[in-house]
């Protein structure tokens, strides 16, 4: 071994340019994507806050659309605002408990057994759904064969389609972080599984399960596609979400978007502002709530 | 090629943490060094310093002066890549590089450092297998991968990564701890044929391996959980296990502690 | 782990079945283990009735159509007879879909590169809160964005590639415009980003400590200890991220249909204005579909389900399939 000579020199500073080079290159590399990631997040927020400030005003929150027609100025999306938060709300209702339950299921109960392979497999399927189809799916079932209308309550159907998976794998990463012995120990003094679970998991779990659901909500409320197919269009407002086209942020974007006057136009910049605003809260509400209480520790 | 270590006023810390104080020992070449003393007490931190693989750590840094030969460690124009280049490391748990074969691992050190000819290469893989007592075993799959093999053997192929580069000193932070008692006398087997060629300083929880195979030995200890783990004493290993100066190493020799 | 739970949990129950006033525990047990498999099985109702209720309801518009659904370029389900067919509609949702995932993925395994080995630690965690932002901001943001802002920026490049790149038939033509299926994969790639990027972090997070800090012992710069641990430990780990944006930029409805400008047929020269993918043709002609019109949305959206599915599909196979190493 004595008789090899050593690969290059073997000095402290010796670390050849070549390999320097090449380390500081991905380094800039690497640098660039982080800007790269970094420019449009920041050109989104600055063109959506420059321009949707002009109209930021009383108006836009008190009135609707009705009469207003494109070309107009004023008009506002109240009626707008009204229908996402009624289809966001019944949308969660149905699809909360759905999909607590589920991951409850997935976790506590189902063990090696096939059917929660199954079901965690179609979870993950269910996840990649692309939104129109969930829309295309209420279209076909709520709509053409029951027969129903256009509806408020059609269109938080498509978003539970939405929302389920990712409550799902949030609440079942939160159930897995419980501790064994926390189980062990509530069975050990007799106490009954449902109770269990019910009474000493779900608890313990809570702040992770709600940061997850309100992640989920904020992702459904931007969710623009499946509400074309359920909801359908109104200028005015409806606040009975069971019967007739009910408005909603992201449609009235769309709308408000597809007019080429600058009035529409700068109606739709404020309704994504508003629409951003929104999400961003319930995401900073979120982590507030995750960091308040980290779920378990050790 | 085996070169001297001198540390002086050496301190170490993780974030706030200050895990070593004011540590200064002088590791003579072509000897193996040992490092004994209880769990946390900053042995294996000491000695990631010796190849500033310490400060890889996220917050982890380091003061004072690590001397090799004429050259200090952490002098600001020195490359810690470089420094790792002349100072091999040989972990706790074998860590072959999962997906590349046997060849690849041992050769991957020369592939760094530019050497490209298929020739030298071969001859280098073959002489540091040998190296390692591991040429025999495996000189019939070389294509086959590193993880594929025993413990004790994954172990004597990262040992023959680390010389593969032919380094000046090769640090061992408790080489022996996962593997079997037939393993372990391999590596020590190894361990004594090593040093006449290199440094070689060797962290170990097992004090009879540090009076098998070591010519000195240092003592580390802590004074309670919390505070920075310090260098006791450094001596000739007989006289370390014989007739220690300090009252602490006597104790924990002794087994009347830790 | 939690197969393991529902094991010892089960144990634990019969364990203690034999007591004698446990009944009222037991009939809790029964009335709640029923609603948690019930809401399993809901899940699975769901994603079957998709499946049947998709396909019962494209099945006439498909047998009324005169043209060939799977070669036609023209979409017009409307007229008497329907004519309508998918095969601009795939070009358009691959060839963009495919645009963005080329542009997402060395950038967005960049930023997991980045956040995993270059950032200290607190600038990490605020990093992936940026790409978390990111992923939060809606899709009709984008599209608005895309349609008012992106797209006047894009014409001066698109108008660069073609005069450098006019060689290549995919950068030619003569008119590059704005509204094209090129911008649509900027958007594309654009949202696709923080899926790429989180998955590829993850898979980042678990290479093991030891492989890092072998590579590092032997004297390796930073890329290269990159290029011997990491990236064969997370290779699995990046193609399934990257497949994993690939079907979500397949399905991605309203950006697409917001920046595009629709004009028919195929057009190979993707500078030019013009294109159309299932999803942004659905919300495009939906609201002026006669029953036949929605029928044969319908069948374009079930071909779209269809491919998705498969992308996933693949995409979590792959993903899985790092675990083997370990």
């Amino acid at each position: 071994m004595t008789s090899l000579t050593t690969p290059k020199g073997a000095g402290l500073s010796s670390v050849s340019t070549g390999r320097k080079i090449k380390d500081k290159l991905v380094q800039g590399f690497v640098y660039l994507a982080f800007v790269l990631a970094l420019v449009p997040l920041l050109s989104v927020l600055w063109t959506v806050v420059s321009n949707g400030v002009a109209r930021l005003d009383p108006t836009f929150f008190q009135f609707s659309m009705n009469g207003v027609s494109g070309k107009d100025p004023g008009g506002g999306a109240y009626h707008a605002i009204i229908g996402t938060l009624e289809q966001v709300l019944i949308c969660s209702v149905i699809a909360v408990p759905i999909a607590v339950l589920t991951a409850i299921y997935l976790v506590e109960y189902a063990g090696n057994g096939r059917l929660g392979k199954v079901v965690s497999f179609f979870v993950d399927v269910m996840t990649g759904i692309p939104s129109i189809v969930a829309g295309l799916f209420v279209l076909a079932l709520w709509l053409l064969t029951f027969g129903f209308e256009f509806s408020g309550f059609a269109g938080a159907l498509a978003l539970t389609i939405l929302m389920i998976p990712t409550v799902v794998r949030a609440t079942e990463e939160m159930l897995k972080l419980v501790p064994n012995d926390l189980r062990e120990a509530s069975y050990a003094l007799g106490v009954p599984r449902w109770r269990t679970v019910c009474f000493v998991i779900l608890p313990t779990a809570m702040t992770g399960i709600v940061t997850g659901i309100m992640l989920a909500v904020a992702r459904v409320m931007g969710e623009t596609a499946p509400l074309l197919l359920t909801i359908f269009f109104t200028k005015a407002i409806n606040t009975d979400p069971f019967s007739g086209p009910q408005g909603s942020l992201p449609t009235f974007i769309w709308e408000q978007a597809a007019d080429p006057n600058q009035n529409s136009i700068d109606r739709a910049w404020t309704g994504a502002l508003v629409l951003i605003a929104i999400i961003m809260l319930l995401n900073l509400a979120a982590r507030l709530v995750a960091r308040r209480s980290a779920p378990v520790s050790r | 090629m085996a070169k001297r270590i001198e540390v002086s006023g050496l301190h170490a810390y993780y974030g706030g943490v200050h895990a070593i104080e004011d540590i200064s020992m002088t590791v003579e070449p072509r000897s193996v060094t040992a490092f004994i003393g209880p769990s946390g007490c900053g042995k294996s931190t000491f000695l990631r310093t010796l190849n500033r693989m310490h400060e890889v750590i996220p917050g982890a840094r380091v003061e004072g002066k690590v001397m090799l030969d004429d050259e200090d460690l952490y002098a600001s124009s020195v490359d810690p890549v470089a420094v790792r280049r002349v100072v091999g490391m040989v972990f706790q748990r074998p860590n072959p590089f999962p997906t590349m074969s046997i060849y690849d691992n041992v050769a991957a050190g020369l592939k760094l450092n530019g050497v490209r000819r298929k020739s030298q290469l071969d001859e280098i893989v073959e002489s540091s297998l040998q190296g390692a007592n591991l040429w025999n075993e495996v000189k019939d799959r070389l294509g086959k991968p590193g993880a594929g093999l025993s413990g004790g053997q994954q172990q004597r192929l990262c040992i023959a990564r680390a010389i593969a580069v032919q380094p000046q000193v090769l640090l061992m932070d408790e080489p022996c701890s996962a593997l079997d008692p037939i393993s372990t006398l391999a590596i020590e087997d190894l361990i004594g044929k090593l040093k006449s060629q290199y440094t070689i300083v060797i962290v170990t929880h097992n004090m009879q391996q540090a009076a098998r195979v070591s010519d000195r030995t240092a003592f580390f200890n802590i004074a309670g959980t919390g505070k920075p783990g310090k260098l006791i004493e450094i001596d000739d290993t007989s006289k370390i296990f014989t007739n220690p100066e300090q009252k602490a190493t006597e104790d924990y020799i002794t087994g009347r502690f830790g | 782990m939690s197969s393991e739970t529902g094991v010892e949990a089960a144990a634990a129950t019969r364990r203690r079945t034999p007591s004698l006033r446990m009944s009222t525990g037991r009939a809790g047990d029964k009335i709640f283990v029923s609603a948690a498999r019930g809401s399993g099985l809901t899940v699975l109702a769901i994603m079957a009735a998709i499946a049947v209720f998709l396909v019962w309801k494209a099945i006439p518009a498909l047998q009324d159509n005169k043209a060939n659904f799977l070669t036609a370029e023209e979409w017009n389900p409307n007229a008497v007879p329907p004519r309508f067919g998918i095969a601009q509609l795939a070009f358009g949702t691959i060839v963009s879909s495919l645009l963005a995932m080329l542009i997402a993925t060395p950038v967005a395994v960049g930023i997991a590169l980045f956040i995993s080995f270059y950032s200290s630690r607190k600038l990490a965690s605020v990093l992936g809160y940026v790409v978390d932002l990111l992923a939060a901001v809606p899709s009709i943001v984008y599209g608005l964005w895309g349609l008012i802002f992106l797209s006047k920026h894009m014409e001066g490049i698109s108008k660069f590639l073609n005069s450098v790149l006019g060689w290549i038939p995919l950068f030619g033509g003569d008119s590059p415009g704005k509204n094209s299926i090129f911008t649509a994969g900027v958007v594309l790639a654009i949202m696709i980003l923080p899926i790429i990027s989180s998955i590829t972090r993850e898979v980042f997070l678990q290479v093991p400590r030891a492989n890092v800090e072998a590579a590092l012992a032997l004297g390796a710069t930073r890329w290269e200890m990159i290029r011997l641990s990491v990236l064969p430990y997370g290779r699995s780990g990046m193609i399934g991220a990257s497949m994993l944006g690939l079907g979500r930029a397949m399905g991605e409805t309203i950006a697409v249909a917001m920046v595009l400008t629709f004009v028919p047929g195929i057009n190979v020269h993707i500078l030019e204005n013009g294109g159309s993918t299932f999803a942004s043709n659905i919300a495009n002609s939906f609201s002026e579909a006669s029953e036949t019109g929605r029928g044969a949305l319908i069948a374009s959206g079930l071909v779209l389900f269809v491919i998705t599915l498969l992308v996933n599909m693949a995409a979590r196979a792959v993903v899985a399939r790092r675990k083997e190493f370990v």
